[in-house]
C-alpha cells in the first residue's frame, strides 16, 4: 500500500474505487485478451515473424495504419471545428445537426459501409459526379479512409465539446483585458485547454479506424496488396482454421494501438502540465 | 447585472467577427452534410422507397421483434455496468496521483482500438468449445458463447471505454477543491460525492450514456462473431439488418436500420430536453 | 428507475437463457447450420418437413436455422455453436468439424452421393441482352471484361468459382497446372471486387452496377433474377462446369447429447425423400434423384476428385493455402 502514496490527499475512496476499476478491467479486457497471447505462443518466434511480415500483411497495415492516420487527422480539424460552431455559435438547426453528429456510434457499421458504398460507388448520388473527375472512392483506399472518417467523427466532437462548454469565460475575458486579440486568445488560452481533449479525440478516432472491419468490407474491394485491411487478414486467417495465425496478426495490432494510446496519453499528461 | 463595458468585453472575448462566425458554420455544416447528412438520407430514403405500408410491415416481422427485444436487452445491461465503471474509475484517476496511472488509462482506452473481430473472438477463445473453459461449460450445459451471455459479454467489450473516457478529463479540468471544501466542511465521501462531484458532470454522464447505449446496440462486428446468427434467437437488430441485406430484401434492411438512426435523434431529443428542464430549474431558483 | 431496470434486464435474461434449454416432451428443437445460399431452400424445406414429422410421429419439430459463410459456420460448430445438423457449401467445412470429434470419421459415406441430397454449378449473371457476349470461361479473360466473385479465402462459393475456372483451363487441348494457372491469374486481373461473401458480391454486382459478368451459385443466380427483376439480367449456363457437392451431415456429438439423433436423421434421409428433392428443385438446385424433374440446363461436369484437384484436402492446401496458388497470382512481382 506505500506505493500507492496518496501525497495529502484528503479525499476518500481511493482504495475501492481503483480496486473495482482494475477487478473490472482485469474480468473484461485483460484476461480475455490474454488468451489471444497464449494462443499466439503455440507458434515460435521464427514462425510468428514470418507470418506477421508477409508481404501481404505488410502492405495491409501500410493500407490500414495510413488510411487511419488520414482519417484521424481530416476529424481532428473537421471534429473541432463542428464542436466549437455547436457549442459558441447559435444558427437554425443546431439542435438537429448536435443530434447527427451520433449517427456513425447509431448506425450499425455494417450499414454504414452498404450506406456509404451506395452514395459514392460509380451508381451513386455522389459517385456518379465524381467518377468523371476521375475520383473513385467506393472500392478503393480512398473509400478506406472515407468509411474510417465516419465512423471516427464522434470520437473527437464528443471529446472536445465538453471541454469547450467548460472553458470559463473569465479566462477570455481576463486575455481581452489583457490586450490580447481574439486571434492570440484562441491560439493562446483556448487552444492548450482543448489540446488534451483534441489528443484523445484524434487517438480515439485512429485507434477505431484501425480496428474497424464491418463498415469497410462493404467499400473497401478487399484487394490484396491494394485496398486489404488487417482486420480482413485475421478473418481470411481463421476461415482457413489458421486460429494461431490470426492471433499472431491480431497481437500485432493491439500491441500497436496500445503502444500508441500510451504515447498519446503521455502527449496529454504533457500539454496538460504545458497548458497550467 | 452586467454594466454596459462588461458586455463588450464578453462579446469581444468570446465571438470572433460575424463573417468569420458564417464561414465556419458554413464549412462545419457542409463537412457534416457531406459525411453524415447523406447517410442518413440515404438510410431513410431507401427505408421508405416502397411507402409506409411496407416499412411498417417489415418492422412487424416476429424475427425483427426477437431482433429488437435482445437489442434492448443488451443494452440494458450493458450501460450501467459501464456507467458505475465509468464514474468509479474517472474518480480514482481524476482525484488521485498514483504511479502507472498512464498505463491505466491506456488499458482502458484498449477496447477502442481492438477490432471487433479480435473483440469477439477472445470470447470464443476461452468459452468456445476449443477454448479454456469450453468444455467445462458444455458438460454443466452452460452457455456463454451463440447465446445472450456472449453477445452481451463483447458488448461490454466494445463500450468499455465510454463513459470513464468522457469523465476522466473532465474531472481532472475541474480538480478537487470543491470536494476537498465539503469534507473540510464535514460532509461525508458518499454525500460529497452525490452532492458536489455529481452536479459537477451530470453533462459528462449523459453523454458518455448516450454513446455507450448508440455503440451498444449498434455494435456489429464483435456481436457478429460470438453470436451464431440463429434467426429469431441470438440476432441483434444490426446483425438482423445484415441478413435481410443478404436476403435481398433491402427496403426491410434499411427500415430495420432506420430505427437505429430513429434511436440517434431520440437519445439526443431526451439529452436536449433535460439540458432545458435543468437550466429552468436553475431560473426558477 | 435504473435499479428497476437492471432487475428487469436480468430477469429477462434468464428467462432467455431458460427458455433456450428447455426442451419439452413433444417439442423437438433442432438447429440446422447452414451457408448464405440455402435459406430460402431451407425456409421451404422446414415446414413440409414439420408437417410430415408431425403426421408421422405427432410431435412438433421446430427447425432453427443460422446462416452465414461456409467456413465461418463450421468455425462457430467447431468453438460450440450447437448445431444437431450442417449443411455447408464444401466437404472441406465439414472435415474440419470432424477433425476436432464432433463428427464420426466416414461421415460422407453415411449418406447417398457422398452425403449431398442436392447439387450445384457455377454459372454466369450476366446484365440483360448479355452485351458482352459472354458464353464460356474463355470469354472472362478477355480485356475489358469485368468480373466480379468473391474472395475465395472467406467465401466457399468463390472456391468453387476459382476451380471451376481452373478446371476450363485445365481440360482444355493443351491443359496443364501452369496454363491453367496463367488463365485464372488472367481472370483474376479482370475482377476489381473480392467481396468477403458470395451474397457481397451479388450485391455489389446487382446494386452498385459493378461489373459486366457475376460468378455465381446456379441456385444464386436464378434467385437473383426472381427478386431483382428478370428484366434486368440473364444467366449464361456454360457448356461446361464444376459439379459442386454441398454435404449435410449429423453433428454426432451434439444430438446425442440433446437425444435429437432420430429426428436429426430423419430430416437428412427427408432431403432425399421425393418432396425433399422437389423442394430443393424449386430452389434451382439439381436433384440427385434423376427422376426429379428440373428446369436447369445440361452441363458438362468437372469434379473435385478429378486427378486436376485430387480431392478437397489437397485442392485446399494447393490453391487456397497461404502460400497457395491463389497467393501467388496476387504475390507482389520483385
Amino acid at each position: 500500500m506505500k506505493l500507492f502514496k496518496r501525497h495529502n490527499n484528503v479525499l476518500p475512496g481511493f482504495g475501492v474505487t481503483l480496486g473495482f476499476t482494475v477487478f473490472y478491467l482485469s474480468v473484461i479486457v485483460l484476461i480475455p485478451l490474454s488468451a489471444l497471447v497464449f494462443r499466439t505462443m503455440g507458434l515460435t518466434w521464427g514462425e510468428f515473424i514470418t507470418t506477421v511480415t508477409a508481404p501481404r500483411v505488410l502492405a495491409s497495415y501500410k493500407v490500414t495504419f495510413g488510411a487511419a492516420l488520414i482519417a484521424a487527422s481530416i476529424n481532428a480539424v473537421f471534429g473541432v471545428l463542428v464542436a466549437w460552431v455547436l457549442v459558441r455559435y447559435k444558427f437554425p438547426g443546431r439542435r438537429i445537426v448536435d443530434a447527427l453528429v451520433d449517427l456513425p456510434f447509431a448506425l450499425p457499421t455494417a450499414v454504414a459501409g452498404i450506406t456509404l458504398a451506395t452514395i459514392y460507388s460509380s451508381n451513386g448520388w455522389v459517385g456518379r459526379y465524381l467518377e468523371p473527375l476521375g475520383i473513385k472512392v467506393a472500392f478503393t483506399p480512398l473509400g478506406i479512409t472515407l468509411a474510417m472518417t465516419f465512423i471516427g467523427l464522434p470520437f473527437v466532437v464528443r471529446t472536445v465539446q465538453p471541454v469547450i462548454e467548460e472553458i470559463e469565460v473569465e479566462l477570455e475575458e481576463a486575455a481581452v483585458c489583457l490586450g490580447a486579440s481574439r486571434w492570440q486568445t484562441l491560439y493562446r488560452v483556448i487552444f492548450p485547454v482543448l489540446l488534451p481533449s483534441i489528443l484523445t479525440g484524434f487517438a480515439l478516432s485512429f485507434a477505431r479506424g484501425v480496428g474497424e472491419y464491418g463498415s469497410i468490407i462493404f467499400i473497401a474491394g478487399n484487394m490484396p496488396m491494394v485496398s486489404e485491411i488487417t482486420p480482413l487478414l485475421i478473418i481470411t486467417k481463421l476461415e482457413q482454421f489458421d486460429y494461431r495465425g490470426a492471433t499472431a496478426i491480431a497481437c500485432v495490432m493491439l500491441l500497436t494501438s496500445f503502444l500508441m494510446l500510451l504515447v498519446v496519453n503521455l502527449l496529454q499528461k504533457w500539454s496538460r502540465r504545458y497548458a497550467e | 447585472m452586467q454594466n454596459n463595458s462588461n458586455a463588450t468585453i464578453t462579446d469581444r472575448a468570446q465571438t470572433e467577427p460575424a463573417f468569420v462566425r458564417r464561414a465556419l458554420v458554413t464549412i462545419a455544416l457542409i463537412f457534416l452534410a457531406l459525411f453524415l447528412l447523406l447517410p442518413l438520407a440515404a438510410v431513410f430514403s431507401q427505408a421508405f422507397e416502397k411507402g409506409l405500408v411496407v416499412y411498417l410491415e417489415a418492422l412487424k416481422e416476429p424475427d425483427t421483434l426477437s431482433s429488437i427485444k435482445l437489442t434492448l436487452i443488451t443494452a440494458a445491461v450493458t450501460v450501467p455496468l459501464n456507467l458505475f465503471f465509468g464514474v468509479t474509475a474517472a474518480w480514482a484517476i481524476a482525484k488521485f496521483t498514483f504511479p502507472g496511472k498512464n498505463l491505466l488509462i491506456t488499458l482502458i482506452d484498449l477496447p477502442f482500438s481492438v477490432s471487433p473481430v479480435i473483440s469477439g473472438l477472445i470470447y470464443v477463445l476461452i468459452f468456445g468449445l476449443q477454448g479454456w473453459i469450453g468444455p467445462w461449460l458444455q458438460d454443466h450445459d452452460i452457455r456463454i458463447v451463440f447465446a445472450v451471455p456472449g453477445i452481451i459479454l463483447a458488448t461490454i467489450f466494445v463500450t468499455f471505454p465510454f463513459v470513464a473516457r468522457e469523465l476522466i478529463p473532465l474531472m481532472e479540468a475541474q480538480g478537487k477543491e470543491e470536494e476537498e471544501a465539503a469534507l473540510v466542511l464535514g460532509a461525508t465521501g458518499l454525500q460529497t460525492f452525490f452532492r458536489v462531484t455529481l452536479p459537477n458532470i451530470k453533462w459528462g454522464i449523459i453523454y458518455g450514456v448516450i454513446l455507450c447505449n448508440a455503440r451498444a446496440m449498434g455494435e456489429f462486428g464483435a456481436v457478429s462473431v460470438v453470436s451464431g446468427h440463429i434467426r429469431g434467437m441470438t440476432n441483434t437488430v444490426p446483425l438482423h439488418v445484415e441478413i435481410l441485406y443478404n436476403e435481398y430484401n433491402y427496403t426491410a434492411a434499411f427500415a430495420v436500420a432506420s430505427l437505429l438512426a430513429f434511436l440517434a435523434l431520440i437519445t439526443l431529443m431526451i439529452k436536449t430536453f433535460a439540458e432545458w428542464k435543468v437550466r429552468q430549474q436553475l431560473e426558477n431558483n | 428507475m435504473k435499479l428497476s431496470k437492471l432487475t428487469t434486464a436480468f430477469t429477462a435474461l434468464a428467462l432467455a437463457l431458460a427458455t433456450s434449454t428447455a426442451v419439452l416432451a413433444a417439442n423437438v428443437t433442432l438447429l440446422n447450420v447452414s451457408y448464405d445460399p440455402t435459406r430460402e431452400l431451407y425456409t421451404e424445406f422446414n415446414k413440409s418437413f414439420a408437417a410430415y414429422w408431425k403426421g408421422k410421429t405427432g410431435d412438433t419439430v421446430t427447425v432453427k436455422q443460422s446462416h452465414g459463410g461456409s467456413g465461418k459456420q463450421a468455425r462457430a460448430v467447431i468453438d460450440g455453436l450447437e448445431a444437431d445438423i450442417v449443411t455447408l457449401a464444401l466437404a472441406y467445412d465439414v472435415d474440419a468439424i470432424a477433425e476436432k470429434g464432433l463428427i464420426k470419421p466416414g461421415w460422407q459415406k453415411e449418406l447417398p452421393h457422398n452425403s449431398a441430397p442436392y447439387t450445384s454449378t457455377i454459372v454466369f449473371l450476366v446484365r440483360k441482352g448479355n452485351p458482352k457476349k459472354i458464353k464460356n470461361w474463355g470469354d472472362l479473360i478477355k480485356p475489358g471484361v469485368s468480373v466480379i466473385t468473391p474472395n475465395p479465402k472467406t467465401s466457399g462459393g468463390a472456391r468453387w468459382n476459382y476451380l471451376a475456372a481452373w478446371a476450363f483451363a485445365f481440360h482444355q487441348p493443351g491443359g496443364n497446372e501452369a496454363k491453367a494457372k496463367e488463365f485464372v491469374a488472367k481472370l483474376l486481373k479482370n475482377v476489381p471486387v473480392l467481396d468477403s461473401g458470395a451474397r457481397g458480391s451479388t450485391n455489389t454486382f446487382v446494386q452498385r452496377g459493378m461489373g459486366d459478368v457475376l460468378l455465381a451459385w446456379e441456385n444464386e443466380a436464378f434467385l437473383a433474377i426472381n427478386e431483382l427483376g428478370p428484366d434486368k439480367f440473364d444467366v449464361i449456363t456454360p457448356p461446361e462446369s464444376i459439379l459442386a457437392e454441398p454435404p449435410v451431415t449429423v453433428i454426432d456429438k451434439v444430438a446425442d447429447r440433446h437425444g435429437t439423433r432420430n429426428v436429426a436423421e430423419a430430416y437428412l434421409n427427408y432431403l432425399y425423400s421425393d418432396e425433399g428433392q422437389k423442394v430443393a428443385a424449386r430452389h434451382y438446385y439439381r436433384p440427385v434423384n434423376t427422376r426429379i424433374p428440373t428446369r436447369l440446363a445440361k452441363v458438362k461436369f468437372y469434379r473435385i476428385d478429378d486427378k486436376a484437384f485430387g480431392g478437397w484436402q489437397k485442392a485446399q492446401k494447393t490453391h487456397f493455402a497461404d502460400g497457395g496458388t491463389f497467393d501467388q497470382i496476387y504475390a507482389p512481382v520483385k
